[in-house]
């Protein structure tokens, strides 16, 4: 087990952890950490709110933090038909510029979710924002479009009358992108500066909202795909799959990666270790009680991290599985938790944050801030700042 | 200078002409994006020609061109609103012939700028082709309607909203609307005939759906022109055509009444719709379950997903009608889930024109209202 653990560690900073930037849903390779915002201490209160925005509709999707700058997408209009990516000043939420689209794909959701669903994913150079219409935008930092797709037109049954939620993340000169659903159900790779197919691969017929994220295997970037029936590694630059876990998993939370060790909610959670000859994941534990609900688990060092539906926060070892402690923070949750140092931050819908303090034997609930809005997305990270966007508006926050 | 405007119209033209070329799953991007950062270099000259070539576009196209069109809008509204073309727009606005799209585009455009222009603009939209124009117009309607039922204005009141009803094409106005008007002012209303739907069928069933397998089936029914006469071998039985009508607001066929709630199964509804004329029309149809659909034994489009969810108007289905007789035949097939929300066999569909406005057969039978319509129909 120390083997592992030591993996762990090590490999933890692998994968672009080191990047500054939040470029995708969970932040560096879907994991929900930044070692880069040391700044950030474990006191929400109303002192800490740097400023706070409108926003001109809703949308679940996390913000990016490019430099200076915050990216955030909305849909507004009749049926959310119009979609908005604007980017905003991280100094002071300025607007910096808007690009507004008409959607060519189906709109339907249900009315907890909304069309802006998918965090945007980004190479540092151009933002991809990805909606549940499946309008896929690419505009570089200054808001010039590079390339659009309609994958609805390409696809026209690549659709979920539920809403599609699953946000896409890069890898290399790949965007990578999971479109599952009952119908047309696929999974591609596409090229970051064309908008063409570098692949595209079947997927199991099901509803799914989860969100592809990254992982390494033998310093070689694997792109794991998630569904009901597991989980796949594939190849970013090919889609040939690498690796097949299937024992089933959640449609909804996503797994998490430490080096080649895959978090995969799954009978509870199921730790395995990945490998790139083709050969089944190894499991490593299985809990059936760490059983992650909405919100995605977190590993931080040596210690994984789930909530379950009555908003049991549960600390587990990494390594073997063996819980150490839970603490019962405010829910629902929608929102998946994120942590830089010692320090655990997590929304609830109910617009309340809530930062646990991980350094101690057990979890501790330092602060919490009510900010009033229905919050459902997740939060993101930067060197010095947390960004979070509520159904109507954008804060940015130094806790 | 006659010859750099030239020039300049042809460097329009031409990167107008490189976007309009984008084609399916992302070709002609790379050249469109060069052919947009020359557009977004353009002067406010060329906003009204972007406008226009909209309706020349196909969905792809139209988001490039709107979003450099915004983009010389906002600098030069910010740096010579001078040189706006708002009279430009607002004769642009007033083409009913453009794009229905773009002209929304031009509404938003000068609203932008000119509050009390657009406020001004907004009434006369009331039966504008623009589902989207319609919209403020008849909200305006719908508070004028609600200040004369305050003031116990009922006749006047109902005058106004029976207004906004013929105008409307949003659901959740026309939903609305019908409430006021039967509530608060006591008027019958023909909501199927409003929009549209498919009210009188036959239905045939139930077929087998065993482990999903009836989406894909070929069932006799779409094998070729539907014989109301004829019998085939269904699921567990013989099974025959007989007729349905529905007495649902919102059109819905529901196979439960007929076959009782059953699982795994699949059956098929046919009719026919009358048209005077050869005619483009969208059908419009609603359904949680899987579907397929064919019109004069086309196959037109089919899905198979199950139970996430139905609207009016989920699906919009261009088609041509032919002059006379056209036969509508759909599929539903319901799977083996149990749970009480997987109950539903059932869709709506209607016939409108693309903007939402019901196209009626010429034979249309007046709309069931009650129970023993929909028996003595199905008798």
């Amino acid at each position: 087990m120390k083997s592992i653990t030591t993996i762990i560690g090590l490999l933890f900073l692998f994968s672009g952890i080191t990047r500054a930037e939040w470029l995708n849903f969970r932040g560096p390779s879907g994991s929900g950490i930044s070692t880069e915002s040391a700044a950030l201490g474990g006191n929400f209160s109303k002192e800490t709110i740097e400023w706070k925005i409108d926003l001109p509709g809703r949308g679940l999707g996390s913000p990016l933090i490019i430099g200076d700058k915050v990216f955030v997408t909305a849909a507004t209009g009749p049926d959310q038909n119009q979609l908005h990516v604007i980017c905003y000043s991280a100094s002071d939420g300025a607007q910096i510029w808007e690009r507004k689209f008409w959607t060519t794909g189906r709109t339907m959701c249900h009315k907890k979710t909304c069309v802006a669903a998918p965090t945007p994913a980004s190479d540092g150079e151009t933002i991809f924002a990805l909606f549940s219409s499946n309008d896929l935008i690419a505009l570089d930092l200054d808001g010039n479009i590079r390339w659009m797709r309609g994958l609805t037109l390409d696809y026209p049954n690549a659709s979920n009358s539920l809403g599609l939620s699953s946000s896409p993340i890069v890898s290399g000169d790949t965007l990578i992108l999971q479109i599952e659903n009952d119908s047309e159900s696929f999974a591609a790779g596409v090229d970051v500066k064309t908008g063409l197919n570098r692949w595209k691969i079947d997927r199991p017929k099901a509803a799914n909202w989860t969100s592809p994220i990254l992982l390494s295997i033998d310093s070689t970037e694997i792109a794991a795909l998630q569904s009901s029936k597991g989980v796949i590694g594939v190849h970013p630059a090919t889609g040939s799959k690498i690796f097949d876990y299937n024992f089933g998993s959640s449609t909804i939370p996503s797994s998490v990666a430490g080096g080649d060790i895959l978090y995969i909610p799954s009978n509870g959670l199921t730790a395995v270790k990945a490998t790139s000859d083709g050969a089944e994941p190894k499991k490593i534990w299985n809990e059936g009680a760490q059983r992650p609900a909405t919100a995605s688990p977190i590993l931080v060092g040596q210690k994984i991290y789930t909530i379950n539906g009555a908003g049991v926060l549960t600390c587990a070892n990494a390594s073997s599985g063996e819980r150490l402690w839970r603490a019962r923070l405010k829910g629902p949750f929608s929102s998946s938790p994120v942590a830089a140092g010692n320090f655990l931050y997590i929304f609830n819908e109910e617009g309340i944050a809530q930062c646990v303090d991980l350094s101690g034997e057990e979890g501790k609930i330092v602060s919490e801030l009510e900010l009033g809005e229905t919050i459902l997305a997740t939060p993101s990270l930067a060197k010095d700042a947390l960004y979070i966007r509520s159904d109507n508006g954008l804060w940015k926050l130094k806790p | 200078m006659l010859a750099a405007s030239s020039a300049s119209a042809n460097s329009l033209d031409e990167s107008i002409a490189s976007i309009q070329k984008v084609g399916p799953e992302g070709e002609g991007s790379v050249a469109a994006s060069t052919a947009w950062k020359q557009l977004c270099d353009m002067d406010a000259s060329a906003i009204v020609p972007l406008l226009t070539s909209m309706d020349q576009s196909g969905p792809l196209a139209k988001n490039w061109i709107r979003s450099a069109l915004e983009v010389i809008f906002q600098r030069t509204a910010a740096n010579t609103p001078e040189n706006l073309p708002l009279e430009s727009l607002e004769n642009f606005l007033s083409d009913t012939g453009q794009s229905a799209r773009a002209r929304k585009l031009a509404f938003d455009l000068i609203q932008s700028v000119d509050e009390d222009k657009a406020a001004q603009l907004q009434p006369g939209f009331l039966n504008d082709p623009s589902p989207e124009l319609r919209l403020g117009a008849v909200e305006l309607l719908i508070t004028e309607g609600k200040t004369l039922l305050a003031k116990g204005k009922t006749e006047e009141a109902g005058t106004t909203l029976k207004s906004a009803l013929d105008s409307a094409r949003d659901i959740n106005q026309i939903k609305q609307i019908s409430k006021l008007l039967r509530d608060k002012v006591g008027m019958e209303l023909d909501l199927p005939g409003h929009f549209g739907f498919l009210m009188h069928w036959h239905v045939a069933g139930p077929f087998d759906n065993t482990k999903r397998s009836g989406f894909a089936a070929v069932f006799e029914p779409e094998k070729g022109p539907v014989d109301l006469s004829a019998t085939y071998h269904g699921k567990s039985r013989e099974v025959a055509w007989k007729p349905y009508s529905t007495t649902d607001e919102y059109g819905m066929v529901d196979f439960n009444q007929p076959y009782d709630p059953l699982k795994e199964v699949t059956a098929y509804a046919y009719t026919e719709f009358e048209s005077d004329k050869e005619q483009q029309v969208e059908l419009r149809l609603g359904c949680k379950n899987a579907w397929k659909i064919w019109l004069n034994g086309e196959f037109i489009f089919g899905r198979d997903e199950y139970h996430r969810g139905m609207r009016i108007d989920q699906y919009q289905l261009p088609v041509t009608l032919q002059k006379g007789t056209n036969t509508i035949l759909v599929k539903a097939c319901q799977d083996e889930q149990t749970q009480t929300w997987t109950k539903e066999w059932q869709f709506q569909i209607r016939v409108c024109d693309s903007t939402g406005t019901a196209v009626l057969s010429t034979n249309r039978k007046p709309t069931p209202t009650t129970d023993t319509d929909r028996r003595t129909s199905a008798q």
